[in-house]
């Protein structure tokens, strides 16, 4: 097997060595009724080239572009990454490297992660942020978690239009806690009714998302205030890290901790992982943010150098008293956004955020003119709701079989929108994608 | 030492990114704009974005001079005990970067995801093979959220028995995770202390198990490198009292194909995709961290879960007693299809043959390297074997100092300072991937350093010489953190 250097002249010398007679003898510690008796029932190895093949028809039965013209969203957004940064993101010194416990010999992905922290408080408008975690939904759970710690309530109040599969995290987190989760309604406009807000008291944090999950664009300045006002933390959350290319920040906003999904920045769709967690907040709750962190430091002789720091408030220092127990970041995701970011620059970004609102908005029109309905006028991203115009109800599997998904049903998620659909738009739909969905209506 | 690989090679100097950057430029080719622009209010636009603006050239060298600052297995041995450093095969990266995999949405009709649901099904299948367990879910990105999973599971499983229980039962040698991860279920850890031959005793499992608590977690191999050989003595009590038996399964790659994990009494407990089954560890993530379970606990595994019909596979939510999601979507599929392709190009017999391997070497250094330091623990070990700084107290020399050193020899230095029960201990791992040449290398390389540490321990205390950096000042970066630019 060629990943298996040994020879057999080498074992017998180790064996030797080590005082056994064969490889067996190794694992005379273990007791009889621990082995496996039988070989494993696995498939024989494949070669390299039959690997390639079986794989191959594997990865030919899954619906992508451009056989299908696919307007999925809802937290896993296609977005164009350039050659560059897949091939630096490929460099061996990244992939198969450690978590940087040895500092002297990480100073690439330290530096790096560095600079992901700062591109990415910038982006959120955030005084710190942390060197990512597993996805948005793991983000957001963690930044209530937070806001417990910090306020010492018991309380956390969350939006209806956070992406469903998030809040679902959130209940899984939260079970075994006695803490309890309570969910803010909306508002016909597609935004979130903070007007319950009123009558709910003890509250460690109200958590919002912008983009909402319906993709239309919160006021989190009003809402920020009034969570103020009931002496809660403020936590934005998102899905579309894009967005805020061009929309206002949530630290520009108010919140005190924002947690979302990065993936846009650079990484793949992949089934919906690896993905990237970011989590900032105000620098006052640095030491209650959990997860890993990389500071500036010098070495001996005064050069600049970069460490994993503040590990106090860390698992494997802490145990048990530990602020999380997370024991690692998504590094690698949150390299290739890094690269990704400083690839579009404050320009760039800005840019492509406009081109992926103006797209979604010529569908909109476009659907509407059809005479699909769109039921929220509030401002929007990438994403909205519509319905098929009445009558036109089987139009979800006609376009099926015409290679287009046009969207996420509601039915599940918000049965009151039953019939309702989630639509996204990027800029790697062309006007000639988004005119055969309309097409579709027209005739 | 003569013929060491350690030495300087040329390497940059490198600013940060926003030093680097010029306004005006861009590395990135904008999409044509075959849309109008529309107006948008300004209350919702933000102030410009301060990112650099840099060519496409500006980041290739930024970001191939900052890798070329990192060791990596690529580069060479990194016998991080409890890490399991083995070697990432590059058809594994081909495969996940296949079109239709990169590519998948997660939230697409199951009809038109066969193959990616045809790959998560399989995975299941043969992670339960190899562990002996009945059913496995691979949702969980991580280790640390496999061992979350584990306790949302035992916590789900005494609220259906109508019993909470409020203790969890967590020895010594266990990662810092476990006691972490059991105290987001609101568990408190009982410790125990392991023998004097660096394993639990059935014993002293017995003097605190109670009907109070929910369980016990058990890493075996455990972290100083030995087969709890009383688990299933262990289990029995447990099990007797009504407790659950948790398997940290980190160091399963000392065992694949030789242990029954179900066998042993063992409930649940994960893996580690990224060491056993060699995905890449990327620097820190992502990696993947599966949890196999019995028939009787699969009930409660998150959703959704991928089922097969008829040749059909699918997801199905509607599992009343699972704990929920513990991601957005399915998990880390992208770490998945590379563990799928190791299996796959293994089979079962090289499977095995790799835990043979990955334990012979272990004891191989174990061998060579006695004598030269303190063995605190003189029996077989498994997949590491751990060592400490005692007998190079005399000169002032430390573990740090010998790990420091070890860098300038071309080694990434092993695990240091773990687990606690070794005063100043040195594990290494060097897993099945590294031939008898490389460790030989090593070996020398460690010999090496003890004698400097008697003979010039000053060469120990400013060590590393080679790397990038000197050895930094990590109470500095503590004091006074500053974590952005």
């Amino acid at each position: 097997m060629r990943y298996l250097p040994h020879t057999s002249e080498e074992i017998s010398r180790m064996l030797q060595v080590v005082g056994v007679d064969d490889l067996g003898d190794l694992f005379s510690t273990i007791p009889e009724d621990c082995r496996l008796n039988a070989d494993l029932n696995l498939p024989e190895a494949l070669t390299e080239w039959e690997l390639n093949d079986h794989m191959d028809a594997l990865s030919r039965d899954v619906a992508v572009a451009p056989d299908y013209r696919i307007f999925l969203g809802a937290g896993s957004y296609e977005h164009f990454i350039p050659a560059s940064v897949s091939h630096l993101l490929a460099r061996s010194e990244f992939v198969t490297s450690y978590t940087p416990y040895q500092p002297e010999m990480s100073q690439g992905t330290l530096q790096a992660i560095y600079e992901y922290q700062t591109l990415a408080a910038r982006l959120m408008g955030m005084d710190i942020a942390t060197a990512s975690h597993y996805d948005g939904a793991t983000a957001l759970a963690e930044s209530l978690l937070m806001a417990i710690r910090i306020t010492k309530q018991k309380r956390v109040a969350v939006s209806r239009l956070i992406h469903p599969l998030y809040r679902q995290v959130v209940k899984t987190y939260f079970e075994p806690t006695g803490f309890e989760v309570l969910e803010l309604g909306y508002l016909e406009n597609g935004t979130t009714d903070i007007t319950a807000l009123d009558d709910i008291d003890e509250l460690a944090a109200v958590a919002v998302q912008s983009p909402n999950f319906f993709g239309c664009i919160e006021n989190l300045q009003d809402i920020g205030e009034k969570v103020h006002d009931k002496k809660a933390l403020f936590i934005a959350t998102f899905t579309e890290a894009l967005a805020y290319g061009l929309l206002k920040s949530p630290g520009a906003q108010g919140a005190d901790i924002a947690g979302g999904e990065g993936q846009s920045l650079g990484i793949s769709c992949s089934f919906g992982g690896p993905a990237l967690g970011m989590l900032a907040s105000k620098k006052k709750f640095m030491r209650s943010l959990p997860g890993r962190l990389v500071g500036k430091t010098q070495d001996l002789e005064g050069n600049r150098g970069f460490v994993l720091t503040l590990a106090t408030r860390e698992q494997h220092i802490r145990r048990e008293k530990a602020t999380s127990n997370i024991c690692t970041n998504n590094s690698l995701c949150a390299l290739a956004a890094v690269m990704y970011m400083s690839t579009l620059g404050g320009t760039g970004i800005r840019e492509l955020a406009c081109l992926n609102r103006d797209k979604a908005e010529y569908l909109k029109k476009g659907l509407k003119e059809a005479g699909c309905i769109i039921p929220f006028d509030t401002p929007t991203f990438n994403e909205f709701v519509f319905r098929f115009p009445a009558g036109g109800e089987d139009a979800y599997s006609r376009l099926l079989e015409k290679k287009i998904v046009p969207g996420l049903s509601l039915d599940t998620y918000y049965p009151e929108l039953a019939g309702h659909y989630l639509l996204c738009v990027t800029e790697t739909k062309s006007v000639d994608d988004m005119d055969a969905l309309i097409r579709e209506f027209k005739s | 030492m003569k013929g060491s690989i350690g030495t300087t090679g040329l390497i940059m100097n490198e600013p940060l990114l926003w030093e680097k950057g010029r306004e005006g430029r861009c590395g990135f080719s904008l999409p044509r704009r075959d849309v109008e622009s529309v107006p948008l209010d300004r209350e919702l636009i933000r102030e410009k974005l301060e990112f650099p603006d840099l060519s496409e050239i500006d980041i290739v060298r930024h970001f191939t001079r900052l890798s070329q600052w990192n060791f990596s297995v690529d580069t060479g041995m990194y016998p991080l005990g409890s890490c399991t450093m083995k070697y990432s095969p590059k058809t594994n990266e081909r495969q996940a970067g296949r079109e239709g995999f990169v590519i998948a949405h997660p939230l697409l009709p199951s009809g038109l995801s066969q193959g990616a649901l045809r790959i998560m099904f399989e995975l299941q299948q043969y992670l339960a093979e190899i562990t002996g367990m009945d059913a496995v879910t691979l949702q969980p990105a991580a280790g640390a959220q496999g061992e979350l999973t584990g306790m949302l599971i035992i916590h789900a499983f005494h609220k259906m028995k109508g019993s909470q229980r409020s203790k969890i039962i967590v020895p010594d040698t266990a990662h810092g995770t476990n006691p972490a991860s059991a105290s987001l279920c609101g568990y408190r850890s009982v410790p125990v202390k392991s023998n004097e031959q660096g394993i639990l005793s059935a014993e002293s499992i017995a003097e605190i198990m109670d009907e109070d608590t929910a369980g016990i977690m058990i890493t075996n191999p455990n972290t100083l490198g030995f087969f709890e050989e009383n688990t299933g003595e262990i289990a029995e009590i447990v099990h007797a009292d009504g407790g659950l038996v948790y398997c940290d399964g980190a160091n399963m790659n000392a065992v694949m194909g030789i242990v029954d994990m179900g066998r042993i009494g063992i409930d649940l407990m994960h893996l580690n995709l990224h060491k056993t089954f060699s995905t890449p560890h990327g620097g820190g993530g992502p990696g993947s961290g599966p949890v196999a379970v019995t028939k009787e606990l699969e009930p409660f595994l998150p959703v959704p879960r991928v089922v097969k019909e008829r040749d059909k596979y699918s997801l199905i939510e509607d599992c009343p007693e699972s704990i929920g999601r513990v991601a957005a979507f399915h998990g880390n599929f992208g770490v998945m299809i590379k563990a799928y392709s190791y299996i796959r190009s293994m089979g079962p017999e090289n499977l095995k043959r790799a835990s043979q391997f990955a334990v012979l070497n272990a004891n191989y250094i174990k061998e060579s390297l006695k004598g030269y330091l303190h063995l605190p623990y003189d029996r077989p070990c498994m997949h590491e074997c751990i060592f400490s700084d005692k007998d190079q107290k005399p000169a002032k020399v430390t573990t740090l100092d010998m790990a420091k050193r070890l860098m300038d020899y071309g080694f990434h230095p092993p695990t240091v300072y773990f687990p606690l029960v070794v005063h100043g201990a040195i594990m290494i791992e060097p897993t099945e991937t590294e031939s008898k040449d490389e460790i030989d290398q090593f070996v020398r390389a460690f010999r090496a350093v003890v004698n400097e540490a008697r003979q010039n321990p000053d060469s120990l205390y400013n060590a590393p010489n080679k790397c990038k950096v000197k050895r930094l000042d990590e109470v500095a970066a503590a004091r006074r953190p500053c974590l952005t630019g």
